[in-house]
Parts: C-alpha cells; sequence; structure tokens
C-alpha cells in the first residue's frame, strides 16, 4: 500500500468516529449475509395465535399484525436494504464520475450539455423523481435500484467536474499533456486519484441517504411487495397497530437508524481523515 | 438587483423546460397503451385508431409535447383515472396544506438548528460541542418518518397532549390547525434542523477564525454582540444554499409524513395515486411539487443576493 493512503488510514484508525461507523457498518453488512441463516422463524410464517405479541423470550422482538416473528422480518429485511443502497450508489458513482471527469476536462459544450441535465435531475425533489420513475417502471428491485442511482447521480457528477476542473489546470497534468499522454490515461491516471478523497467521503454518506431512501419508498409501498420484509415496509404494515404493540415501529425504525449512523459516521469519519482541517 | 433577479430567472429558464420534457416523457412511457386501457384489450383496431387520432396520440412527439406543455400552463393537467376530477383542482386544494407544513417545518428547522451551531461554535471541542455533534448525527441518521410516528406514539396516544391525526385548517381555528401540524412538521424539523446545525457550525467556525471578527471583539463588543451583529448575518450565506436544497428533502418527507398523520396535503395525493396506479394525478403532483422546488431555489438565489452584494456583483 502506498505510503498516503497508509496514513489516512492510521489516522482513521484512531478517529472514534470512523472505527465506530466502521463497527457498525459491518454489523449491517453481517446482518444482510447472515440474517437470513439466524433468524429463529420464516419471516413469513403466520401464526394467528401469537398475534401482536410483546417481546418475550420466545419472540425476542414480539410479533407483528399477522403473528409473524419481527425479529426475523427485521433480519430478512436488512438484505434488501443493503443491496439497494450498495448498487444504486455504485451505479451513481461510476456513471457520474464519468459524467463529472468528462464535462470537467473536455469543458466547452460537452460540459455545458451534461451539467444542464445534471441540473435539470437537481431540480426534482430526490425522493419525487424516485417516485415518479417508479410509478413508470414499476416496483421491481432493479427498477428501486435504478431510481435511486439516477436521483443521487448528480452529487457525483457534480463533486467530480468540480474536483477535475481545478485538477486539470495543475502542474503535473500539464505536463503530462504535453508528454503526450493521451486524454483517457490522464483522466485515469492523473486526475481520478487525486479527485478521489472527496468522493470517497460522498459515497459513504451518499449510502446513508439511499438507505433512508429506499425505507421511505418501500414504506411508500414502492419496493419490495409484501410479505416479503424490508425495513419500511414492516414500518408501513404495522403502523395500523401501533396502540396495541408499537415494538415493530420502533425495531424497524431502530434498524434504517443504525445503518445510516454507519455510513455516515464512516464518511465523517473518512473526511477528518483525509483533510484534518476541517475538523 | 432587477437586473441580478432578471437573470437569475434566464438560467431557470432551461432547467424548466428540461424539467418539463422530463416529466412529458415520464407520462408517455407509462407502460399500457391509454386507448387500450380506456377500451379495453378486446377493442377493434379501427376503434382504437380512430380514438387515437381523436386524442392527438398520432401525431409526432415534439407537437404533442408542445400540446401538453400548453395544456400544462394553462393550468390543465388532465383528468384523475379513478375520479375523473381535474388533477390541477385537487392539486389546488390541497396546496395550501403542504405549504403550511413546509414553512412551518422550515421555521422550527432554524429554531433548532441555528441556535444548536452558536453554541456548539462557542465551545468547539467541549462537551456542549461533542453532544450537539452526537445530536445532530442522530438527527440526520433517523428516518424522520419514523421519528414523527415514535413523537406520535408518545405525545398523541401515550399523554393525550396533542390530536394524533387530522387536520384543522388555518381559518377554522388557528390553534388547533397548530396542535394537528405540530407533531408532523417536527418529524420534518428535526432532521432539518440536525442538517443546518452541522452546515451553519462549520461556516460559523470559519467567520470566528476572520479577521473582522476579532475586529468586533477587540473594539469591545460582546462575543453575544459579536455573534449576533456580525458572525450570524454571514455564517448564514453558505447556508441558505444548503436551505435551499433541504426544501427538496422536506418535499419528499411531506409525502410520507402526510400520509402518516392523515394531512390532506400534495403528499397524500402522490401517496392514494401511486395506490390506485391513478399516473395522471402522480405526475401533475410532481409537476407541481417540482415547481415548488424550483421556484423556492429561485428565491433563495435572490435571497442570496440580497444577503450578500458580491453575489450580485460577480454574476454579472
Amino acid at each position: 500500500m502506498s505510503s498516503p493512503s497508509r496514513r489516512v488510514l492510521l489516522r482513521a484508525a484512531h478517529s472514534p468516529q470512523f472505527v465506530i461507523g466502521a463497527a457498525l457498518v459491518l454489523l449491517f453488512v453481517l446482518t444482510a449475509v447472515l440474517g437470513p441463516v439466524i433468524s429463529p422463524y420464516s419471516p413469513t410464517a403466520q401464526k394467528m395465535s401469537q398475534r401482536l405479541k410483546p417481546p418475550s423470550a420466545e419472540y425476542l422482538l414480539g410479533t407483528d399484525d399477522f403473528g409473524r416473528d419481527v425479529l426475523s422480518r427485521i433480519l430478512h429485511g436488512a438484505m434488501p436494504s443493503l443491496q439497494v443502497s450498495i448498487l444504486s450508489v455504485a451505479g451513481s458513482l461510476i456513471v457520474g464520475v464519468i459524467i463529472g471527469l468528462l464535462a470537467g476536462y473536455r469543458g466547452g459544450w460537452v460540459d455545458t450539455a451534461l451539467m444542464s441535465l445534471m441540473d435539470v435531475l437537481l431540480a426534482f425533489p430526490a425522493v419525487l423523481l424516485a417516485i415518479a420513475i417508479l410509478a413508470v417502471l414499476g416496483t421491481a428491485l432493479s427498477n428501486v435500484i435504478l431510481a435511486i442511482a439516477i436521483v443521487n447521480l448528480p452529487t457525483f457528477a457534480r463533486l467530480a467536474r468540480g474536483s477535475t476542473l481545478a485538477t486539470r489546470e495543475l502542474l503535473y497534468v500539464e505536463a503530462a499533456r504535453s508528454l503526450g499522454v493521451p486524454p483517457l490515461m490522464i483522466l485515469w491516471r492523473h486526475i481520478l486519484p487525486n479527485i478521489a478523497a472527496p468522493l470517497i467521503v460522498q459515497t459513504s454518506l451518499t449510502i446513508a441517504t439511499a438507505i433512508l431512501i429506499e425505507a421511505s419508498l418501500s414504506y411508500l409501498g414502492l419496493g419490495i411487495q409484501p410479505p416479503a420484509p424490508s425495513w419500511g415496509n414492516i414500518l408501513a404494515s404495522t403502523y395500523g397497530f401501533i396502540q396495541t404493540n408499537p415494538w415493530p415501529s420502533v425495531f424497524a425504525g431502530t434498524a434504517i437508524a443504525i445503518a445510516v449512523l454507519g455510513f455516515n459516521l464512516l464518511g465523517d469519519g473518512l473526511r477528518d481523515a483525509l483533510d484534518p482541517t476541517t475538523r | 438587483m432587477i437586473q441580478y433577479i432578471f437573470r437569475r430567472l434566464l438560467v431557470a429558464l432551461p432547467i424548466l423546460f428540461g424539467v418539463s420534457l422530463f416529466t412529458f416523457g415520464l407520462v408517455r412511457w407509462i407502460p399500457g397503451d391509454p386507448i387500450l386501457i380506456m377500451l379495453g384489450t378486446d377493442a377493434m383496431g379501427a376503434d382504437v385508431e380512430g380514438i387515437r387520432r381523436l386524442y392527438g396520440l398520432d401525431r409526432p412527439w415534439p407537437v404533442q409535447y408542445a400540446e401538453w406543455l400548453a395544456n400544462v400552463l394553462r393550468g390543465d393537467l388532465g383528468l384523475s383515472i379513478r375520479t375523473r376530477m381535474p388533477v390541477g383542482q385537487s392539486i389546488l386544494q390541497r396546496l395550501p396544506v403542504t405549504i403550511e407544513l413546509t414553512a412551518l417545518s422550515l421555521l422550527l428547522g432554524l429554531l433548532i438548528g441555528v441556535p444548536a451551531a452558536v453554541l456548539a461554535a462557542t465551545y468547539r471541542g467541549k462537551t456542549a460541542d461533542t453532544l450537539v455533534g452526537i445530536v445532530s448525527l442522530l438527527g440526520i441518521s433517523v428516518p424522520g418518518f419514523w421519528l414523527a410516528i415514535l413523537l406520535m406514539l408518545f405525545f398523541s396516544l401515550h399523554l393525550r397532549l396533542l390530536p394524533s391525526i387530522g387536520y384543522v385548517a388555518l381559518h377554522e381555528g388557528p390553534l388547533d390547525n397548530l396542535r394537528h401540524l405540530i407533531l408532523p412538521a417536527l418529524g420534518l424539523a428535526l432532521p432539518l434542523g440536525a442538517t443546518i446545525m452541522r452546515f451553519m457550525r462549520s461556516s460559523l467556525l470559519e467567520v470566528f477564525g476572520q479577521d473582522y471578527f476579532r475586529t468586533a471583539r477587540a473594539k469591545g463588543l460582546t462575543y453575544v454582540m459579536a455573534v449576533n451583529k456580525h458572525a450570524l448575518r454571514n455564517a448564514l450565506i453558505p447556508v441558505v444554499t444548503v436551505i435551499g436544497i433541504q426544501i427538496g428533502r422536506l418535499l419528499g418527507g411531506a409525502v410520507i409524513i402526510e400520509q402518516i398523520f392523515a394531512l390532506p396535503g400534495l403528499g397524500r395525493l402522490v401517496f392514494d395515486g401511486i395506490a390506485m396506479r391513478d399516473y395522471p394525478v402522480v405526475q401533475g403532483t410532481v409537476l407541481v411539487f417540482t415547481a415548488f422546488f424550483i421556484l423556492i431555489n429561485l428565491i433563495v438565489d435572490v435571497l442570496y443576493g440580497v444577503i450578500d452584494p458580491r453575489v450580485r456583483l460577480a454574476t454579472k
């Protein structure tokens, strides 16, 4: 590992935010992967005699209105949340960086055209844009990923463009250009590594946002369809019984908050480690 | 100043054009042939063609777009598939609720975020700063609508202090109106306040390091005076942009919050539209929401020029 990245990692390891964030993210990932294995019941098995039970030894987090085990449902709900947030942000990151690099490096009409397109996307309130896209495409999980990827695309494109603009004028890029290094090579070898830091931080913070958007959409019925569990649809389906048994709402919301908090802390910790002046 | 506003309007126009194109595209891409949906799948070919011509769906899309745009500009957003009511009319009925909810949330968000930021920046690195930092981090990590559910559980169902759901219009009883709106507004305002706090804190810290702030203190101004007179206004400048962007989150959050609290606003209209697969309602409402959002950001841009004369001059 090159020494600058080692320095950053060392600094990050000393930041409590980064460490706690990394631990929570790990917990989230492990829950998603191992959830189906360790969950005590089937997430969809109904037991009408055990409806709306509070937490007990038998049902650690209680049961919902169909007598389904809330713990098992929350464990199974972690995977769609992880899938949607990671894949959608990966999509926005990759496409956004390509757009940003192109716009920032080429400038001129390419820049104007691409950035105007991003401005149009930014003009929509995020969740509403996702709703509109899903109303057209249907609520398959791949469409949810696509919708959230589109919503977050401008954030990455703008960030990458801004950093590219600043980096383009630096002397070593100028030097590479005058040596006849082809543009794609300059972008890949010389510019991308130097604009990576803010993008890494933004990735973590955007994953946090994506988890929240996914939860909102599946609360609205635009995600994983019942009876399959997702954190958002657990909140939606148990809301009507909140007076009898508030526990499913409490636990599903806590699960969302822990996952989001993990990525927010990770992002904050990384930012401090990458740029110690902002503390 | 007028020149500056005019320039901002010129910048907004192409974006509005793009937004309208995008929305038009979404309307057209809705799966299923609207004519077949209207007539049923066993309709005769000739009937289908006739009606397609009647509704202008056989013409090239630029012509269709121009017509759609003309209709939208006249306020005609089509008919609801379910109720056969004009979409524009339903939107107008519900708009005030959403505007009131958003405005109240914004106000509460500022009332929470700005003082918290001053507190944190003043005691930088001390316990108060850490505490505010932790609370605001939780504030941006917790789903606002879930927070609102918990608040309702506590204040309405447990303590019975506030009504749990429903809405009373402002002119029917201002106090009752506020009692119904305070919890949903808090659900939106807490994450907003946390976001404002995080940006405002770093912005304040920057100002505290500036010469003019030190001069203000050196000439004998008390700390409170110096913050009020010199720091707050300058620190607010970058935060104003953040707030403009956050309005989009408020509007998105309103869709869920209005559903939870049974508020008859635009968000509820979108939600019901989705549930009923009533696409004209969904598209129309999204368009109005977006226009509202663009308008607010335009106002924010203009405000930006009012607060900070440098902005007005720089974009000349």
